[in-house]
């Protein structure tokens, strides 16, 4: 009998070698899929639960990991004053992903970058357990407590870029919420924050700043004026401004909500008193594909390239003459992200160039090597650097003399243009003030969607205006 | 039934060494393991030794102490390396019970009970060593046995005392304990085949005949096969339970194939139980959820969350593993007893995994051994189809859970959370322990020299 003994030992070493072998696959071939599994809690909650490294500013953390509570999440993510640094953080939740710079950096964060290799194999030969690097921000915090503060309840935005390097001084989306509550360890209850978050009226997760887009109405009128000049205007060129602008094959006009101060007067005056029907002439007689060749220099139909997610602005291609009228003072199908209009703004106070904008300066390990810095960049020259003088000095006259003035700031050249979108009848409409300062350089937009006040008080000069008032004084 | 007809005796005699000193060190050294793991998982969940570290390890290697003291005193000749191999298994395996006792709040104490349940396990082979001082006295009653052990096997699906538990109805239970009277069944339905085959052996393997090749058996003869086989489908189909049957039909064809030495035996059966789970596949919800499972069971997340979550584990243990009480084995369902293979690769590793992998292998060596040396033929039925047991438990389980095949819920010996299949398995080396005593004896070599003493020439043989 030991012959068939023999043989069935055989055969259970082959099963024995058959289990070895399919470990082996297992460790091999399936591990990496299975660790990528997104219903792999083991790996989520390992994520969650990681060293994160720090956002800051200065040198005060904005997002943090602190020690947790118990074994599952040793550690979790905090946010000091998450209410004012939100729109740039972002939040770091364990159902609903990342965003902001959360989203953005999270490989050097957490701490799995490719660059990151070698700390981490000397993290495990040393026995330490591994953390992340941090991310120095470009903001400044009174201006960033300046703009939360200034747009309080509103729903709105604002964003101050130093329009010479691109760097964020400060970038807010309000009403504002506490990312602490969907980085909640408790996971119902980070649930059911999200949720109410979620559902709320006022939209408190849009990122109105950058990941949004608006009618830019009249604040719209500075690219017009920029391809006008372009196209060999100057300030002081006269365009027809009728109270009433018969639009081109149809039976609709357009009207002014301003005193244009005649029928015929300079671009300057137009932009200063923001008058309608002259910048619909200069459209008209642009043309729409100058006025779409220069919104799209300035950034319009082009991904943003600052470095949290944003949206693309529009501005819209195969149009009418009625369109193209439209379009000049920033209705019909323009649509702009406040970051756009900044970039506008910027470009023109920067001399022409248009400089990238950034939020993160540097990413530094904690032994403190630096692991990436971010230098200004140039993403072009939409315009000539005497087209961004003239139109300088247009923005100084608006601030000085025109609707602009509840913009001015003594001791300072402030430049400036106001704008009032409306986009349906039955709702108030957008306000929006977009301008720059020359000492300190800095250029900013303030923008409101919603601030719950009577529809005849809104206007961007009286509404946005002191939003950017507010910021500049603080970055002086 | 005694054994028949004996080879002339030579002059010369065959003397094994005992190896009680060796087997001593082994033990101890293969209960550190276990103990070890209970120990780091105390550090790393709490930073400190366990309170009762001095009582436990009394306890704990006394048991190994008297189990080397039992052997020695009764079974001087018996293998020096299964006992090892099962302690070293039965530590780890109680080792990763108590750290799967630590997941919920309040903390759990199964391993504490599973400890009782070693000790009684041990307990039950002190006995057997001691009452069964020749395991030839096992050979009287195969139809009793068979009978016992098929009532046993279909106790659970006896009203009142029948108890079924995550879907197979396999459990009975007497005044609040929980039994699976398979376990013993198995046990004595294993008995009793090889008294039967080994009485049969002759009527079986020459009698019939040829056809296609095969050495055909008669028709007659084919009524146990006939039984094994509806008592397999039996158990398929009314108890769920797909492991045991898969178990006792493996039993089975083993054991009248080396009875017999006509593979057409294994041939026809393998045939019957490939045609069987067919039939059961296309025929039972049961059975077709756990092929699919196998294949794709990403395809139904929620259905399949017990595979899902091994295979996790395993990948998030990668080839080293986490560390003891550094994994999350508790994300399993079931980890302490299906799935505790998926929990050790978890913690362990893969490395691990196949380290316990190659320790079930050298316990089946051994058994194997002990069958190819024993003398006497019943003897060589009894250990090698008992060690087969632990052989197909182990592919069945760990292939399962590293979805190598469907997954049938069957123990994963001395290691799963569970008093029957434990005490069952602690007999089982009890009577092994017995007949390789008896195979390694003193005892004159036979005229025609057997395979046993013939080692000069096949060395590099699997099995010696």
């Amino acid at each position: 009998m030991n012959g068939p003994i023999r043989k069935v030992a055989v055969f259970v070493a082959i099963m024995m070698a058959a289990l070895l072998a399919n470990t082996t696959y297992i460790s091999v071939f399936r591990t990496d899929s299975l660790n990528a599994e997104a219903r792999n809690r083991r790996v989520r909650d390992a994520e969650f639960a990681a060293n994160r490294g720090a956002i800051l500013v200065g040198n005060t953390a904005i997002a943090e990991s602190v020690s947790g509570d118990g074994t599952r999440f040793p550690y979790v993510r905090s946010y000091p004053d998450g209410e004012t640094w939100s729109s740039v953080t972002g939040w770091y939740s364990y159902d609903y992903a990342r965003s902001g710079l959360e989203q953005s950096y999270n490989d050097v964060l957490a701490g799995t970058s490719s660059e990151q290799t070698f700390t981490r194999v000397m993290d495990v030969l040393t026995g330490r357990r591994s953390q992340g690097a941090n991310v120095s921000t470009t903001l400044n915090a009174a201006a960033q407590k300046a703009a939360v503060t200034a747009l309080g309840d509103k729903q709105g935005a604002a964003i101050a870029m130093d329009y010479t390097t691109g760097e964020i001084l400060a970038l807010a989306s309000t009403p504002t919420y506490d990312p602490s509550l969907l980085s909640d360890t408790n996971l119902t209850a980070a649930r059911d924050a999200w949720s109410t978050l979620l559902n709320a009226d006022e939209g408190p997760l849009k990122n109105r700043a950058t990941r949004e887009v608006y009618p830019p109405g009249s604040t719209f009128k500075l690219v017009t004026a920029a391809a006008a000049i372009e196209d060999g205007w100057v300030p002081s060129t006269e365009v027809d401004s009728p109270d009433s602008l018969p639009l081109p094959g149809s039976s609709r006009s357009m009207g002014n909500s301003t005193n244009c101060g005649g029928t015929r007067i300079t671009l300057e005056q137009a932009l200063k008193v923001s008058c309608n029907t002259a910048f619909g002439n200069v459209g008209l007689q642009l043309g729409s594909e100058k006025l779409q060749a220069m919104a799209e220099a300035f950034g319009f139909n082009q991904e943003q390239t600052i470095d949290i997610s944003a949206a693309t602005s529009r501005f819209p291609t195969d149009i009418d003459a009625a369109q193209t009228a439209l379009s000049a003072i920033g209705q019909y199908e323009v649509a702009a992200s406040p970051l756009q209009m900044l970039q506008v703004a910027a470009t023109i106070a920067n001399d022409g160039t248009m400089m990238r904008p950034y939020i993160a300066s540097a990413v530094t390990n904690r032994d403190l090597s630096v692991l990436q810095s971010t230098t200004p960049t140039e993403l072009g020259q939409p315009i000539s650097s005497a087209t961004a003088e003239m139109l300088q000095q247009m923005m100084v006259a608006t601030v000085e003399s025109g609707t602009g003035t509840p913009a001015q700031v003594s001791g300072l050249v402030v430049g400036g243009k106001t704008g009032t979108a409306q986009w349906d009848l039955d709702q108030p409409p957008y306000a929006w003030f977009v301008g720059y300062a020359e000492d300190p350089s800095v250029a900013i937009v303030a923008f409101v969607e919603n601030a719950d006040i009577e529809r005849n008080d809104i206007s961007g000069g009286r509404l946005a205006a002191p939003i950017f008032t507010a910021i500049l004084e603080a970055l002086r | 039934m005694s054994v028949q007809v004996q080879p002339a005796v030579s002059d010369q005699v065959i003397v094994y060494n005992k190896r009680r000193g060796t087997e001593l060190a082994l033990i101890l050294f293969a209960q550190t393991f276990g103990f070890g793991g209970w120990i780091i998982t105390n550090l790393n969940l709490y930073g400190d030794l366990p309170d009762n570290l001095i009582p436990v390890a009394c306890i704990w290697f006394g048991m190994g102490i008297a189990a080397h003291l039992i052997v020695r005193l009764k079974l001087p000749y018996a293998d020096p390396l299964i006992l090892p191999s099962v302690f070293l298994l039965n530590g780890l395996g109680l080792a990763m019970i108590y750290r799967i006792d630590q997941i919920p709040d309040p903390i759990k104490t199964d391993s504490a009970t599973q400890l009782l349940w070693t000790a009684l396990g041990l307990g039950l082979f002190a006995l057997v060593v001691f009452l069964l001082r020749d395991h030839r006295r096992l050979q009287r009653y195969p139809y009793l046995l068979f009978i016992a052990g098929l009532v046993l096997l279909l106790l659970p699906l006896a009203p009142f005392i029948g108890h079924a538990s995550g879907g197979a109805q396999i459990w009975i239970r007497v005044f609040g304990f929980s039994f699976q009277p398979a376990e013993v069944a198995k046990i004595l339905l294993a008995i009793a085949f090889a008294a039967y085959f080994y009485e049969k052996r002759e009527v079986l393997a020459l009698a019939g005949r040829r056809f296609m090749g095969l050495e055909l058996p008669r028709a007659r003869d084919l009524g146990p096969i006939a039984v094994m086989f509806v008592l397999s489908i039996l158990v398929m189909v009314f108890q769920n339970d797909l492991g045991t049957s898969l178990l006792f039909f493996g039993l089975f064809t083993v054991m009248i194939y080396i009875a017999t030495e006509r593979i057409a035996w294994p041939i026809l059966a393998g045939a019957g139980f490939v045609g069987a789970a067919f039939a059961a596949f296309f025929f039972t919800n049961h059975v077709a959820r756990r092929v699919n499972a196998w294949l794709d069971p990403f395809s139904n997340y929620d259905a399949n969350l017990q595979i899902i979550s091994a295979q996790f584990g395993l990948a998030w243990g990668g080839l080293f593993g986490r560390g003891w009480g550094l994994g999350r084995p508790g994300l399993t369902p079931l980890a302490k007893s299906d799935m505790i293979a998926a929990a050790l690769g978890e913690e362990i590793g893969i490395l691990g995994l196949m380290a316990i992998v190659m320790v079930y292998g050298l316990l089946v060596a051994r058994g194997f051994k002990t069958a190819v040396t024993s003398p006497d033929g019943f003897g060589k039925l009894l250990a090698a189809g008992l060690s087969f047991t632990f052989a197909l438990q182990v592919f069945a389980i760990i292939g399962g859970v590293t979805r190598l095949l469907p997954l049938t819920g069957l123990t994963t010996p001395f290691m799963s959370q569970g008093g029957s299949s434990l005490v069952a398995n602690w007999i089982i080396i009890g009577i092994l322990m017995v007949i390789s005593h008896h195979a390694r004896r003193p005892q004159a070599a036979t005229a025609a020299p057997q395979d046993v003493a013939s080692n000069s020439e096949d060395q590099t043989a699997v099995i010696r």
